[in-house]
């Protein structure tokens, strides 16, 4: 009986090391150099796609992967104003983030270019509102949004009410098919 | 010798009984109508406690004669006892009951309260929006509340984001910021005096850091205060600081916080527009000086870790400007 109980307590507190060990870790502090490396868009020349800074794989894609970071972008994407033009990201006067269409590609690069420098047709830029880390955080939630395939990640929940599929879901089929809703007409049908 | 070591250290941990922030050190009417009642109960249930022990050890020590052998007179005395008893437990029941619930009638004041502060809990600071009819005449200020003496005050206490809790020991009771309702808590200062208050709600990584001021004083001197909150914030007079005026407008700085009377406009942070005022700065967590807002503008994260401030990058002068205008703005 006693070995009985000391073997569950010593899996008890096995498990516990492990889940203890398994906690997401979070950054609260980016490093300067860090944060100025993350500066470093390398766009192609059309400024669409393109590679991330080194330093985002070295830090290994967080503002993709935790949670933390997602949930921090959710929040800057009220904060900033994001919502008078992309709604709850089914778009507006800008795009819709849930057509399964990215007007700029959905590589982080683009969408973190286009929150930092703005786009044509009305995206201002953002550079001088928001720090890069906020930039890059931002990218991930919007990223997020219109994933095209579920992940293990989310942000937290909305404490309104819902009026699309939560972010880490699988890929709203509904808005996919109904395709893209075209902003700019005179730009063509993808535009 | 033990015994004085015991008592010395009764009296050191009494000694946190008093000061700004403690339920025993009552100076509004609700806290001091609870301290009456919380000694009321414990003066009760001590009298209580003696009166038991006394019966307890009596009963124990009392010599028994086996040869007593008269089973209705010792009958007789123990109903008269119980009976006694349980009418003292009836009766200090339903005094206490009463009591508490004339205590918890009489807590939410008398008359109309002659001040309403909006109350915005938020990780993890406290936003207080006086709001006027006139909107000229409303402002907002960060962790710092002023109220005038003898007044009935009522908070509409809201969350932006998690449950908070609304705590000043010395003045009231605490009372929960609901994310989506509002709660309404009033009370009275009796004295002037500074009071300090404490979110008590575990709210996040930052919760102990959440605190704010309640600045109690005279009529006169609250108008004065408010007339000058009132204003637009001060035009910088020395060189330095109107540099850091153009580093704030010019950096993401403006994009969270307002400055009224400036382009600054933005609403996630405090409003800065007197923040030179202040005592104290990030919610209770540094004195306000040049030197403290100069650290927290170069390195919120180390100071409160997981705040929503990010580290905007700023040369050594950019910096020093910077925290002259954060003074100067009184």
């Amino acid at each position: 009986m006693l070995l009985l109980q000391i073997g569950l307590l010593t899996a008890a507190l096995v498990v516990a090391v492990i889940v203890g060990w398994a906690r997401e870790p979070r950054q609260y502090r980016a490093d300067p150099p860090v944060s100025a490396a993350l500066d470093g868009l390398r766009l192609m020349l059309n400024d669409i796609g393109g590679a991330p800074p080194e330093v985002y794989f070295a830090m290994d894609e967080p503002y993709e992967r935790t949670a933390y970071d997602l949930s921090q972008g959710k929040r800057l994407y009220s904060w900033f104003g994001c919502p008078s033009c992309h709604g709850e990201g089914e778009g507006g006067r800008g795009p819709s983030f849930l057509d399964g269409w990215w007007l700029y590609g959905p590589s982080m690069v683009s969408i973190a270019a286009s929150i930092r420098d703005g786009r044509p047709h009305g995206m201002p830029a953002f550079r001088d509102k928001m720090t890069i880390d906020e930039i890059w955080q931002l990218a991930g939630y919007v990223k997020s949004i219109g994933a095209y395939s579920a992940r293990t990640t989310a942000p937290s929940r909305n404490d309104d009410r819902h009026t699309r599929p939560s972010e880490n879901r699988a890929p709203a089929v509904k808005f996919f098919n109904e395709g893209p809703i075209p902003v700019h007409p005179e730009q063509g049908p993808s535009s | 010798m033990k015994v004085v070591a015991v008592i010395l250290s009764i009296i050191l941990l009494l000694s946190g009984c008093s000061g700004v922030q403690s339920a025993l050190d009552a100076q509004g009417h609700s806290a001091i109508v609870l301290r009456d009642l919380i000694i009321l109960i414990i003066a009760a249930c001590v009298a209580v406690w003696i009166a038991v022990m006394v019966v307890l050890a009596w009963s124990l020590l009392r010599r028994r004669d086996p040869e007593d052998g008269n089973v209705r007179r010792s009958e007789r005395h123990m109903t008269i006892w119980v009976s006694g008893a349980v009418a003292a437990t009836v009766l200090i029941i339903s005094g206490l009951t009463i009591a508490s619930f004339r205590t918890t009638h009489d807590l939410d004041g008398t008359g109309s309260p002659e001040l309403t502060i909006r109350v915005r809990g938020q990780q993890w600071w406290w936003q207080f929006i006086y709001e006027d009819t006139d909107p000229a005449r409303s402002f907002q200020t960060a962790n710092e509340l002023h109220i005038p003496v003898g007044k009935e005050i009522r908070v509409r206490l809201e969350s932006v984001d998690v449950i908070h809790s609304f705590w000043v020991p010395s003045l009231a009771g605490k009372l929960d910021l609901i994310p989506g309702r509002e709660n309404v808590l009033t009370f009275r200062a009796e004295r002037p005096g500074v009071y300090r208050g404490q979110c008590a709600e575990f709210c996040g990584l930052q919760h102990s850091h959440m605190a704010f001021f309640v600045i109690a004083e005279d009529e006169d001197s609250y108008r004065q205060w408010a007339a000058a909150q009132q204003g637009n914030g001060l035009e910088p007079s020395e060189a330095e600081a109107g540099a850091g005026k153009a580093v704030f407008m010019a950096k993401q700085c403006a994009a969270c916080h307002t400055i009224r009377g400036t382009a600054a406009s933005g609403t996630t942070g405090p409003d800065l527009t007197h923040v030179g005022s202040r005592g104290t700065i990030a919610a209770g967590l540094l004195e306000n000086t040049r030197g403290s807002i100069a650290a927290w503008i170069a390195d919120p994260q180390t100071l409160k870790p997981g705040n929503n401030m990010p580290i905007v990058p700023l040369t050594a002068d950019e910096l020093r400007q910077l925290a002259a205008y954060m003074e100067s703005l009184k």
